[in-house]
């Protein structure tokens, strides 16, 4: 085994703090239980609080989970967890949990469930899969997820032969961005984490990513070491965010002119010849167009269009360029915005090309080398697709993670083909998608729907069948695939046995294989250990010793992967047709798009209405977290921050309830208001997940306002198909 | 014998509340009680605004006035210089809640006594760092033995402008509040 040299580091800093106060040495999750004896055990696994993936170590005392800490080894936690993490006992022990299969016993929607045996729901579930399947194609059952379910019913569905399946991380999220960068560098900015070597940077520049209160653990740390070593971030956000607070520029800008600010930067980058010559001629294409591009949007302008000071956009970029290449513009992650979002991303992609942060230390650093081995247990290849899915709409650069909306849509019109049923897995639709009137329209003509999850949300209370999963500290997943710096394997297994009756997805997923005739998908084995000796044979695929995960470190690391920044014998590859960085994209062209990013300017609010902009709580992960105890003591109901003058001008004091009706007449739960300096004067914000319309979940039901049900009005990314919603409007209805 | 300080640098807080919840569950804190919190407190007008991240928690005075006003000799302090409560003492008459001029104290409702941070006097018998600092995502928590004078506390003292809450009080507080450490841009 054992450590790499980097872990052995790690450990050597950790236990240098001091003879006094030398914090037990984390060795071993195994060799620590020993040491302190007793009933205690340390089991090392992965937080799914949120999608980081950081490495927890439990703590269980006689079969109890009292402790959650951070895995000092795993690159993602280094010892800590967020709010989040540490609450993961709170979801384990909710009462509110699904506890058995349940299937509908009256008109969907009304809530009557009858409780039913797993043997009786699955067969259920299966017979009528089966019954869809036959009449009008298996095309005709979509599934969408989010985390980890998704890869268990990813397999049902592939092996019944159809390929609908979507992920709202893709258009609801993060997908625009990744194929911005894909068609630029050739490669996605990396998902969990984002490759920026934040910790070596100079200058941060940050476009409505707000770290802090958008709390991925290890990217915050390396956000305070930044701001500690003196590091200037530049905050571009219509609000002043916890970021903005640490910002030497905070830029509050107009909200939906980024990509002005972004090319008018572009311009000065390259008009005043700041950009890395030798890097743009070694590594890019497109130079000369991108200039005769950009040449329009000069400063003068990109102030008009912001609403920002001339001077502050002149100097927050020269300040840019004179650290450059040790800088980075963030790539950013929740991406859809206003409907042309794709563009938004080139320009950063774009950016930071000119500055040569790619591959540079203190930019973006390079993907760890390493290569698994491909390892599918043996299972038979899956049947062709019976019809092509309709999972990209009309989207020519639409990812494999599926555009949702589009089998929504296809759900609704039956066009080019009937969906009649949904498999949903770990995702909260109602709250997920835009327009939540489409997404009841769907789902009330569905034959046949049914949801696996942890708890009874909105979504989950209108299914036909509920299955029960059980938390992540009760069950296998993985092996995981780790990519930061280096490359490495983590491990998710259970720290006490599942409760209830809830069930881990694998087995979930495996169970309806057998009762559907595809036994040769099934997980191998038919007992509760199945996918625990499926992960060692994966760990021997890949090389990696199975008990050094699971009884110790919980995380290894693949020798030799970390090669971060560009040396003579660490060339960047890029994935562009070109080879080279793409700052003129021939893709876009060939598609009809502009092959180097313009300006469009959005749709601004009406008299006395404001845009409406949401965000992230540190303590909450979208609307998953509301009902976790110490989460929802920490942070219960959302406010609505309003300009403070707006208020005055409005006769709303700072704490007052009140109502919020957008542009199509919907009106939201009451919500209180924020009088505050910290955001511009057209636009109001929330943070996103609340307001729960689901009355099984005793602490979230009606707590706040739900920001989802005011989105009803999207505009697609022609691109990609991301759903741009932050072009709603709302007034403020004083009497709540 | 350690004399127990925290020092805590503000510009590394981002907020996140991970201290809050690692000391709520480490010390079975009642709910919507705490016994450490983070304050945002902005000021100035839009666009010119400032902000201070200031996580709050008892000070371990070394002139402590819920010491001195303890009827029953509760509230003591120990030789570790940290300020603990003997809960079979305390009969909940609430004086120290009144005489901190911090308000970090509460009464555990279940059981009847004032309860508040003991600097995790438990895991630090086991050599480990207070629950909420082994956690600190920004790093802005730092823990250690004033006497040491290697310890990370002491050197950061020494180096780094530094200071208390309420000073004027006179109360002695070993909680210190500095900006940027280590500052090396």
């Amino acid at each position: 085994m054992a450590f790499s040299r980097r872990n052995f580091l790690k450990y050597a800093a950790m236990s240098a703090g001091g003879a006094v106060l030398a914090d037990t040495p984390f060795i071993s999750a195994e060799a620590r239980a020993k040491a302190e004896g007793g009933n205690v055990k340390y089991v090392p696994t992965s937080c799914e609080m949120c999608f980081w993936k950081c490495g927890a170590v439990a703590k269980v005392v006689d079969g109890k989970v009292v402790k959650l800490e951070g895995n000092p080894f795993h690159p993602q936690s280094r010892g800590k967890l967020c709010a989040r993490g540490q609450a993961g006992i709170g979801q384990l022990y909710d009462e509110d949990r699904l506890k058995h299969p349940m299937i509908l016993d009256g008109p969907r929607g009304e809530g009557k469930y009858r409780k039913a045996s797993w043997d009786e729901a699955l067969t259920l579930v299966a017979e009528k899969m089966k019954a869809i399947a036959e009449k009008h194609g298996p095309e005709a059952i979509a599934m969408m997820s989010h985390g980890s379910p998704g890869d268990y019913f990813t397999n049902v569905l592939k092996a019944m032969g159809s390929r609908n399946i979507a992920f709202p991380s893709f258009a609801q999220c993060k997908g625009i961005r990744d194929v911005a960068w894909e068609l630029t560098f050739g490669h996605k900015p990396g998902s969990s984490c984002e490759r920026v070597d934040m910790e070596n940077s100079r200058v941060i520049v940050l476009l409505g990513t707000h770290l802090g209160e958008n709390m991925h653990n290890s990217q915050n740390q390396e956000f305070a070491e930044a701001v500690s070593r003196g590091a200037k971030i530049i905050c571009v956000d219509p609000r002043y965010s916890t970021a903005a607070s640490k910002s030497a520029f905070w830029l509050p800008i107009k909200p939906g002119t980024d990509t002005a600010l972004l090319l008018a930067w572009i311009n000065i980058v390259i008009s005043e010849e700041l950009y890395d010559k030798e890097y743009v001629e070694k590594y890019t294409v497109g130079f000369d167009e991108v200039k005769e591009a950009v040449a329009e949007y000069t400063p003068e302008w990109a102030a008009q269009e912001t609403e920002l000071p001339m001077r502050q956009i002149v100097e927050a970029v020269r300040e840019l360029c004179r650290y450059a290449p040790n800088v980075v513009v963030h790539p950013g992650r929740h991406y859809s915005w206003y409907g042309n979002d794709t563009q938004r991303a080139r320009a950063v992609a774009i950016l930071n090309a000119l500055l040569g942060t790619w591959g540079r230390k203190g930019g973006m650093w390079l993907p760890a080398k390493a290569k698994f081995a491909s390892f599918n247990d043996g299972n038979p290849a899956y049947p062709e697709a019976s019809k092509p899915p309709v999972i990209k709409g009309n989207f020519p650069f639409a990812g494999g993670e599926g555009v949702t909306q589009a089998l929504r849509d296809t759900t609704i019109n039956g066009k080019p083909y009937p969906i009649k049923a949904w498999l949903v897995a770990g995702t909260n639709l109602m709250k997920s998608l835009p327009d939540q009137r489409l997404t009841r329209e769907a789902i009330d003509g569905l034959d046949f729907f049914v949801a696996i999850d942890l708890f009874p949300t909105e979504t989950v209370m209108l299914a036909d069948v509920i299955l029960p999963e059980c938390t992540y500290l009760e069950r296998h997943d993985g092996l995981f695939k780790i990519k930061t710096r280096e490359a490495g394997v983590a491990i998710r297994q259970p720290a006490v046995e599942p409760m209830y009756e809830t069930k881990p997805a694998w087995w979930i997923g495996s169970e309806l294989c057998k009762k559907l005739g595809l036994k040769e998908y099934a997980v191998k084995g038919d007992g509760m250990d199945a996918w625990e000796d499926r992960m060692r044979r994966q760990a021997e695929a890949w090389g990696v010793d199975f008990e050094q995960l699971s009884k110790h470190t919980g995380y290894v690391t693949i020798p030799d992967s970390e090669k971060p920044y560009i040396t003579e014998d660490n060339p960047p590859v890029f994935g562009t047709f070109s080879e080279k960085i793409e700052l003129y994209s021939e893709e876009l062209e060939g598609e009809g798009f502009d092959p180097v990013p313009q300006y469009e300017p959005v749709e601004q609010p009406p008299k006395n209405m404001f845009r409406l902009i949401y965000g992230r709580s540190p303590v909450h992960t979208f609307s998953r977290t509301i009902n976790t105890q110490w989460l929802w003591e920490l942070h219960k109901e959302n406010e609505v921050w309003l300009n403070k003058k707006e208020a005055e001008r409005l006769g709303i004091k700072n704490g007052q309830y009140v109502v919020l009706e957008n542009q199509d007449g919907i009106r939201c739960n009451r919500i209180k208001v924020k009088a505050t300096e910290r955001i511009r004067q057209d636009c109001v914000y929330m943070v996103h997940g609340f307001g729960h319309n689901a009355p099984r979940l005793s602490r979230a039901n009606k707590s706040g306002a739900d920001d989802q049900q005011l989105i009803s009005k999207y505009i697609e990314d022609p691109i990609t198909g991301g759903t741009g919603m932050r072009v709603n409007f709302v007034k403020i209805i004083k009497e709540a | 014998m350690p004399r127990y300080a925290m020092v805590i640098d503000q510009s590394r807080c981002i907020g996140c509340m991970a201290c809050v919840v690692a000391c709520k569950r480490e010390n079975d804190v009642p709910p919507e009680n705490y016994r450490t919190r983070v304050l945002e407190i902005v000021q100035g007008t839009y666009p010119t605004l400032t902000t201070e991240m200031r996580s709050e928690l008892c000070n371990h005075c070394d002139n402590a006035p819920c010491v001195s006003i303890c009827p029953t000799g509760a509230s003591h302090h120990e030789e570790d210089g940290t300020v603990q409560i003997d809960r079979k003492k305390c009969v909940g008459c609430k004086a120290c809640i009144t005489s901190c001029p911090y308000n970090v104290r509460y009464i555990n409702e279940e059981h009847g006594y004032a309860d508040k941070c003991s600097f995790c006097q438990h895991r630090l018998r086991e050599g480990k760092k207070p629950a909420c600092v082994a956690t600190c995502v920004g790093g802005s928590r730092i823990f250690g033995d004033l006497d040491d004078p290697e310890s990370e506390v002491s050197k950061i003292l020494r180096r780094v402008g530094h200071r208390v809450l309420k000073k004027e009080v006179g109360t002695g507080p070993n909680i210190y509040y500095i900006n940027q450490y280590p500052k090396r841009a």
